[in-house]
């Protein structure tokens, strides 16, 4: 018991991505609303994001910015004193795409209320089989 | 189906859960990700492109193919939000202002229409007048805003910031400004075919900026083969090569955050919403 309760607060950051990602997956399986689908799909890029940002965080290190006191003295740069830059990257262009896509999705969800009145995922299944 | 989904999602995160038994130590400097190409980022890049900010640089420079077409991304998510949605089609129902009055005339006879000028102005059919508040307090914020959004685009290699981060931040001043008021003041003030052009210059100064370093005898975005087009010394020439493609960027995230808005909120007619 001890053993996996150290196991836990070692690593609590993952539990608490894991947790995030499978309530946006349940939004997303569960849900009836196509909005609240979306909303289930944005919390899940969102637990994804913070997954990567964390694997990119050093214990003492500083934000991936020299200052310009360093490059005046010409001070070598240590790695290890720097975040990785490289998770923070990737997940600057996740941002943005994740905001895109949310756009176009509720740009469908308003055609698709527009066509059948309806965001409802039953009512609208009955409405296609009517058809 | 929820008792369904409940037992994936619950063996899904066991799964993932188990799996994080092998990840490194929360902060440890020698996780995996953290060794190999992020290392040299961090050693070399101010060497590379006097660039302080390694982020910026990685982002713009030494992965600038990803970034060109994220914008790409970004712009397509712009265009296909105006295919779905916009409705060019005429109402049937027209409400126009007498505008040295007030007087708001409803006109049911699709066929008729008052010349629309100095004398009448559109209506929106659900017009409610903006609350004065909100009204002076985004009048004097936006400024500020903008200001704040173009400091954060032109300082993006020496501070946090960039193109994308600054782009949001000015169309969001945009939004705020539609909700403030309504969305017929932000019309008027930006033309749509305006936002358009906005969009599609961005995707151009970011994609024109790597065919100008081919054209210098470069590779496709190298900036260094830039020096003798602008100003400054020549050790910084990546560094504002990155400026000019930030710009690019800010420009047309920009545009594309309020495309997608102002198609939302109206439907696509662009004449009334929030």
């Amino acid at each position: 018991m001890s053993d996996v309760l150290s196991l836990i607060i070692a690593k609590y950051n993952y539990w608490l991505y894991v947790i995030l990602m499978m309530i946006g997956l349940y939004g997303m399986i569960a849900k009836n609303n196509l909005i609240k689908k979306v909303v289930g799909m944005n919390i899940f890029q969102t637990a994804i994001i913070l997954f990567y940002v964390s694997i990119g965080y050093k214990t003492n290190a500083s934000i991936p910015i020299i200052t310009t006191a360093d490059t005046a003295h010409g001070v070598v740069v240590r790695a290890a004193d720097y975040i990785n830059p490289l998770t923070s990257c990737l997940m600057l262009t996740a941002i943005v795409v994740s905001v895109a896509t949310f756009g176009y999705a509720m740009a469908l969800a308003v055609r698709i209320y527009q066509r059948y009145q309806t965001l409802e995922e039953d009512e609208l299944r009955m409405r296609l089989s009517e058809e | 189906m929820r008792v369904i989904a409940f037992i994936i999602v619950c063996l899904t995160g066991a799964l993932l859960l188990y799996g994080t038994t092998e990840f490194p130590d929360w902060g440890d400097p020698k996780s995996p990700a953290s060794l190999h190409v992020s290392n040299y980022y961090i050693e070399k890049t101010y060497e590379d492109t006097h660039a302080p900010n390694f982020v910026t640089a990685v982002v713009t420079d030494y992965r600038g193919f990803d970034t060109m077409f994220e914008t790409a991304v970004i712009f397509t998510a712009g265009l296909g939000c105006f295919l779905l949605l916009r409705d060019f089609r005429e109402k049937k129902e027209h409400y126009y202002q007498h505008i040295p009055t007030g007087v708001i005339l409803h006109l049911k006879d699709e066929k008729k229409s008052l010349p629309v000028g100095k004398e009448f102005g559109y209506m929106d059919k659900e017009w409610v007048p903006p609350d004065l508040i909100n009204k002076t307090v985004c009048r004097i914020l936006i400024p500020f805003i903008q200001i704040y959004a173009l400091y954060v685009v032109a300082h993006g290699d020496y501070s946090p910031g960039g193109g994308f981060q600054g782009g949001v931040i000015f169309g969001s001043s945009l939004i705020l400004l539609a909700i403030s008021y309504d969305l017929k003041t932000l019309v008027k003030r930006i033309k749509e075919r305006l936002l358009g052009i906005f969009a599609a210059l961005g995707v151009l100064i970011y994609a024109g900026t790597g065919v100008l370093c081919l054209f210098m005898g470069g590779n496709f975005l190298d900036y260094g083969k830039l020096a003798p087009l602008l100003p400054g010394h020549s050790d910084h020439i990546r560094a504002y090569g990155m400026l000019v493609v930030e710009i690019g960027v800010g420009i047309a995230v920009m545009a594309v955050m309020t495309i997608i808005y102002i198609n939302i909120v109206s439907e696509g007619r662009h004449d009334e919403g929030l």
